[in-house]
């Protein structure tokens, strides 16, 4: 079985930060990381990998410096790493970026047919989750969103269930190979490194394809030229200011300090004191 | 399947970058641990680069190291609560190339070194924490890390794990560091823009300054602090011994808190926006707490070796040579095709003993006990010298004669004659 899993470094959200005047985001000193998404979906698949065999190739598009993310997927088990970055791709919007991911994904398909896709469901920077229904499309791949499990797969008649998250409860979807799946976060946690694989993910050889290699001929397709999408303005949402109040806390006991919290609490909002009363009779 | 390797040094700050780009760069098959997202992302430091260490390692280093400001101005001030008395020594001599000291970025400037490392050929895995050493008898053989697999060969293990070297410790090289021994110190960096910076202290472009101070910020403990310019922010920080916190019972952050708001340091900080908080212990034991510097297969190099000239504030220096003269050594006992046993690496004290490192040490080896013994230093001494200040310029009808008299009456009352005499006497013996 060949899977293929599409990662993206992203700078860490929780660490970013607006220009107060330009209205950019500072990505300065903002650490590099792999779009938490991308680590569910690679992590499924390598459990995949470990029940059924196989190859777990990762795929990436971005600048040079996303050879960090690839070495990290490496080091979690995943066999293979190609890098696709190319001048051309600066500014490619999700329809470019699932134009050139497709692209190398058919190269991908001429050395080893693929069975399974994997894309995080969205990424934290860009949050259109439509990367991955992109590619699928492009691929005429079935489409599984916002899986939660996989239940199993059965290579011999190439098929696959899957749980998918939906309003209100779960959908248990029975589909063929190949597939596409978007995974949702939290269903997993990435495994920890062993240490051969830290070895390997140190000394392994690049690849590295430009637009060319990555099977990309129209460059009107990607980059700025081939996006559509324009972004007209970026601004911070105001935030609203809620009026804080500090409670002195020096030399007083907790019991005091809970009492004279709660007793706050209550009275902005006498709701919450009814409803938290009735629950408790 | 385990991997063996010539060397693996454990820890990616100076010291263990300077041991593996050495041996690397000697064509050893050398192995760097560090616990670490990336070299750098631990380490903390004032932080001032001496370049002449750096120099003897990668001569063409300023070429393109992250380095921020070279330093043309050195102010000492001595502070009571009020004021400070201080002597500034600035000069062009420093304006002239190749530049002596610089201001740096550890998380930045740690991460460039280990891509030097890592060019000369040493396979650097981050975020990996060695465990312990695995023993075969007395003979360090290699080390076992958190990972799966984690059980790594080498015919020699360099110990560049940092002032509280839990590895050295676990193996009874070592002994629980002690609070006399080592020096807690907090800082933090402060944005401030490159013009705003370059008018408050009077420097151009690239030009830094820095400012040591003693005196009562330290509130008896024995320390000192210091701010220090970088390209656009200002490193502000104070270090005690660790011992003295405990016994007074003064928190790190409320003591630099205190410090900052001193009428003569508040001005320099205006405006600026907090952009990183850091503590670190720094082993300022000195000369007589250097612990056992090597052994069957393994060798200690930078902070855990106590390689800190507090006096001078100097350490990544001291620990830069240590790691490089490691790594030599080990490359000269290996070309001659001699066992790296502990009778063979005594040639790495051998060579450190012949350095500016030992010898520093040594002449300040006295410091320690002296500061600890005589509170004086940091307490009357900067009350006295800054009240005989503010007498001799404060122009109030009374003569010059009477205020002299007063000032001596003054440190007489504080000290006797005698302690006078004695405290010049111990002063003079510990910097002998």
């Amino acid at each position: 079985m060949h899977i293929v899993v599409c990662i993206k470094q992203v700078p860490d959200s929780a660490q970013i930060r607006v220009h107060p005047v330009t209205n950019t985001i500072m990505r300065q000193g903002v650490p590099a990381i792999i779009n938490p998404y991308d680590l569910a979906s690679l992590e499924e698949a390598l459990r995949l990998k470990d029940k059924l065999g196989g190859r777990v190739t990762v795929l990436c598009m971005g600048p040079p410096q996303a050879e960090s993310a690839l070495r990290k997927a490496l080091s979690f088990g995943a066999d293979e790493a190609i890098l696709v970055t190319d001048r051309a791709f600066a500014g490619s919007d999700t329809l470019a970026t699932s134009f050139a991911l497709a692209s190398a994904i058919t190269q991908i398909q001429k050395d080893m047919p693929v069975d399974i896709v994997f894309t995080g469901k969205q990424t934290i920077d860009g949050d259109t989750a439509q990367v991955g229904p992109g590619i699928a499309k492009r691929l005429g791949l079935q489409l599984l969103t916002y899986v939660s499990k996989i239940d199993g797969v059965d290579l011999d008649k190439g098929e696959i269930v899957v749980q998918r998250r939906a309003e209100g409860g779960a959908q248990v979807l029975r589909t063929r190979l190949p597939c596409l799946i978007t995974t949702i976060e939290g269903i997993n946690d990435i495994r920890f490194a062993t240490m051969p694989n830290m070895f390997r993910a140190a000394r392994y050889a690049l690849k590295t394809w430009d637009a060319k290699t990555a099977g990309v001929e129209d460059l009107t397709k990607v980059g700025l030229k081939g996006s559509p999408t324009i972004v007209s303005k970026v601004f911070a949402p105001q935030t609203k200011a809620q009026k804080a109040e500090l409670i002195d806390s020096e030399g007083r006991k907790p019991r005091d300090l809970a009492l004279t919290l709660v007793t706050k609490l209550f009275t902005r909002h006498p709701k919450l004191r009814d409803e938290i009363n009735s629950r408790a009779l | 399947m385990s991997e063996i390797f010539d060397a693996i040094v454990v820890g990616a700050g100076p010291s263990g970058n300077a041991a593996a780009y050495t041996m690397a760069k000697a064509g050893l098959k050398v192995l760097q641990l560090e616990r670490g997202e990336y070299p750098g992302s631990k380490n903390v430091q004032g932080a001032i680069l001496y370049a002449d260490a750096l120099e003897r390692i990668i001569p063409d280093f300023r070429e393109d190291a992250p380095l921020e400001r070279h330093l043309i101005e050195q102010r000492m001030w001595v502070l009571d609560e009020e004021s400070y008395v201080g002597t500034h020594y600035r000069s062009n001599e420093f304006n002239k190339q190749p530049y002596n000291r610089y201001t740096i970025i550890r998380a930045q400037f740690d991460k460039w070194f280990s891509k030097k490392v890592q060019e000369a050929g040493a396979l650097v895995i981050c975020e990996t924490t060695v465990r312990e050493l695995l023993l075969d008898g007395e003979r360090v053989i290699g080390v076992r890390t958190d990972r799966d697999g984690g059980s790594i060969y080498a015919d020699i293990v360099v110990l560049a794990d940092g002032v509280n070297s839990l590895l050295a410790k676990k193996a009874g090289f070592h002994p629980e560091l002690e609070p006399k021994n080592v020096a807690l110190a907090v800082k933090e960096i402060h944005f401030l823009p490159e013009t705003t910076l370059e008018q408050r202290f009077n420097i151009g472009a690239d030009e830094g300054v820095v400012i040591e101070m003693v005196g009562k910020i330290t509130k008896g403990m024995v320390g000192t602090g210091f701010l220090y310019t970088n390209k656009e922010s200002l490193t502000i920080g104070v270090g005690c011994m660790l011992s003295d916190f405990k016994q007074q019972q003064i928190t790190p952050y409320a003591l630099l808190e205190q410090m900052k708001a001193h009428p003569a340091i508040k001005p320099l900080l205006d405006g600026g926006e907090m952009k990183e908080y850091t503590a670190h212990l720094i082993p300022e034991g000195g000369y007589n707490a250097i612990p056992q510097l090597c052994g069957d297969g393994w060798l200690i190099v930078g902070d855990a070796g106590m390689f800190v000239n507090a006096v001078h504030r100097e350490g990544s220096n001291l620990a830069m040579t240590s790691g490089q003269l490691a790594g030599q050594t080990v490359v000269e006992l290996k070309t001659h095709n001699q066992e790296l046993t502990a009778t063979n690496l005594k040639l790495y004290k051998h060579k450190l003993d012949a350095s500016f490192v030992m010898k520093d040490l040594k002449k300040y080896k006295n410091l320690p006990h002296v500061l600890h013994q005589n509170r004086q230093f940091v307490t009357s001494y900067p009350e006295l010298v800054n009240k005989a200040a503010h007498e001799m310029l404060v122009v109030d009808g009374v003569d010059k004669k009477t205020k002299e008299r007063e000032i001596r009456k003054s440190f007489v009352a504080k000290r006797s004659w005698f302690g006078l005499m004695g405290d010049a006497f111990k002063l003079w013996r510990a910097f002998e």
